[in-house]
């Protein structure tokens, strides 16, 4: 059976099968699992110590040394370089929120010098970042929406070359690309792949998973990296081992071998849980959708939650009239750095709250009010063979129109 | 390539009665020197302090390690002990990988499923200056003779185990491996080193 996670577009396509064009052409291959892939690269200049173990003076060093180089390699059509010591946290966080640069680089450790931070971000895409003085003297990373480690790996070499051309890398045959770390030694590489698996959770197999992963040398985190909880059911697969395996193996293992397994699983028990309750899961996605529609005030993790659950419910084809760039959208925009940034000043949380729920009502009002095909609201996942019974109440709420004079993020009548 | 082998012994100064915490080996047109001197002769001498870089010079390399007597591994490049790399993962130059490799190699075995060699890229720019350039330079980007056939026998390896496991996409990746691993032994003039 085609779940129409499948995409509207597939049917009969084999749960494994990757090249399966996902939900939405605008998120990438198999984005009814994937959010995005990911790579990045520890490389450190030859001559200069490790971030953490150089005074400020070297730090600044290899910031004049960097910024020239990187600026000049032209990476994308345009570069913006932030100097990460003269923004503010809220700025910090927002990149964060982004995930263009680590929790680490943008607060750095107890103790730990800001001295000398920077990151360049490709534009306008925003796909590529490089880090200055993290924990390594460089940090490249590309990122990219569903599953295209090929793509981000291409991107990310071609970085390194260039900018190899004109730094000496710490590089020694026997270690490889030396890093601050010995966990990065080698390669240097850690590929990632940003999964959402509410099913896997729901089937309680999550735990399979991540065994299956750490035999393999993976790891399995939350969304925002190490230490951080996967609320939403977002999870992050990455490599753990650096150095005795080529990028080209590592890349193998992840993109054909582990990944797609993965990927087929997940979709495997989303197929389960709909054959055993289509109405049920259908309901917990539109309440989702009403909660949104109609909250007040709104935590960071109870609106996470709820667009988990309007993602499954878009992967599942059960909630047309929405689309998958929106939700991951919203993922970030409604982060506390990002509803502070929208607003152009702090927020107390009370505030927080009060202005996520308003962003998240007017954008998802305005998604329902100009994108939903009228004959699509009678009949949800009308593509299916399988005959549904008339539409119930549970999808009146998208009927209604945005509330007029709905506060925006931009508008400040908030507080 | 510069390397390092330290013991920790109590050996005097070799200008004073002073406990020697500092060993030099300075290798001068093959020659091997190793001078022992306590904190304050090598200190007089410029050898130590915070920032001491090791030096390379024409036909001269200068390998510096520090023992502080009965306590531990120092790195004469950027002063890090091993006892605080331990304490915060971090370690603080790329010298470090050298003073500390001996303890370093188990660490990094465990934390990457048994890989201790590095297998994959090269910077690009230095590889191409070291295959115009003479056998010291190559050693310098891909090793020693010993350490190159170590990296293709492991890659060999490798290539069978996918093999018996029936991965024939990871084979083929090795291959391609191996392959460029060989012909960058054959070097640009084609001759095996």
């Amino acid at each position: 059976m085609n779940t129409g996670g499948l995409g509207p577009s597939g049917g009969g396509n084999a749960p494994g099968d990757v090249r399966n064009g996902g939900v939405d052409p605008d998120s990438g291959r198999a984005s009814d699992v994937v959010v995005s892939s990911r790579v990045r690269l520890a490389r450190n200049l030859a001559g200069f110590r490790f971030p953490n173990r150089a005074p400020a003076s070297e730090r600044t060093a290899v910031v004049v040394k960097l910024k020239p180089i990187v600026l000049g390699a032209r990476l994308s059509a345009q570069t913006e370089w932030v100097d990460l010591t003269s923004t503010t946290p809220m700025h910090r966080m927002s990149l964060v929120e982004e995930r263009l640069i680590s929790r680490h680089h943008a607060m750095g450790k107890a103790g730990e010098p800001m001295h000398g931070r920077a990151v360049a971000i490709g534009l306008p895409d925003r796909r590529l970042s490089i880090m200055i003085n993290e924990e390594d003297h460089l940090r490249l990373q590309a990122i990219r929406p569903g599953f295209d480690l090929s793509g981000v790996v291409e991107e990310i070499e071609h970085a390194d070359d260039a900018i190899e051309q004109k730094a000496d890398y710490a590089f020694s045959p026997r270690f490889g690309y030396l890093s601050a770390c010995p966990t990065n030694v080698g390669t240097g590489v850690r590929l990632s792949v940003m999964l959402h698996l509410p099913a896997l959770k729901i089937t309680r197999e999550l735990e399979k998973v991540k065994r299956a992963a750490d035999d393999l040398g993976l790891t399995v985190r939350g969304s925002y990296g190490e230490g951080t909880e996967a609320t939403g059911d977002f999870y992050q697969i990455s490599n753990q081992t650096t150095i005795g395996k080529s990028e080209a193996v590592l890349l193998r293992e992840m993109e054909s071998e582990i990944i797609p397994s993965v990927i087929a699983y997940e979709r495997t028990a989303r197929e389960r849980l709909i054959k055993g309750g289509r109405r049920g899961m259908e309901d917990q996605a539109w309440r989702a959708v009403g909660l949104l529609l109609h909250a007040r005030l709104l935590s960071t993790e109870e609106a996470t939650k709820m667009l988990s659950r309007i993602r499954l419910g878009i992967a599942l084809g059960l909630i047309p009239g929405l689309r998958l760039p929106l939700i991951q959208q919203l993922l970030i925009a409604s982060q506390p750095a990002h509803i502070q940034m929208a607003i152009g000043q702090e927020l107390t949380q009370e505030q927080r709250r009060e202005a996520r729920a308003a962003l998240l009502r007017s954008k998802l009002g305005e998604a329902f009010a100009t994108k939903r095909p009228p004959s699509r609201l009678i009949r949800p996942g009308s593509a299916e063979a399988k005959p549904e019974p008339p539409v119930g109440p549970s999808n009146r709420p998208v009927k209604r129109p945005p509330e007029p004079g709905q506060p925006g993020p931009g508008n400040g009548d908030n507080r | 390539m510069p390397n390092a082998r330290y013991e920790v012994s109590l050996v005097k100064c070799d200008l004073c009665d002073a406990e020697a915490t500092v060993h030099e080996t300075q290798i001068v047109n093959g020659q091997v020197r190793v001078r022992r001197l306590c904190e304050r002769h090598a200190a007089e001498l410029g050898l130590t302090g915070v920032g001491s870089e090791p030096v390379s010079g024409a036909g001269s390399t200068v390998v510096l390690s520090m023992n502080k007597p009965g306590t531990t591994l120092r790195c004469g490049s950027c002063g890090l002990s091993y006892a605080a790399f331990r304490q915060n993962g971090l370690l603080g130059c790329s010298n470090c990988y050298e003073v500390f490799e001996d303890k370093l190699t188990p660490l990094i075995e465990r934390a990457h499923q048994g890989g201790t060699h590095h297998i994959g890229k090269t910077p690009v720019r230095m590889l191409a200056a070291a295959q115009g350039g003479d056998v010291q330079a190559v050693e310098r980007v891909l090793g020693s003779a010993r350490e190159r056939a170590e990296r293709i026998a492991l890659l060999r390896k490798q290539l069978e185990d996918a093999l018996a496991n029936e991965q024939y996409e990871r084979a083929a990746t090795l291959r391609d491996e191996l392959r460029r691993s060989e012909a960058e032994e054959a070097g640009p003039e084609g001759e095996p080193a």
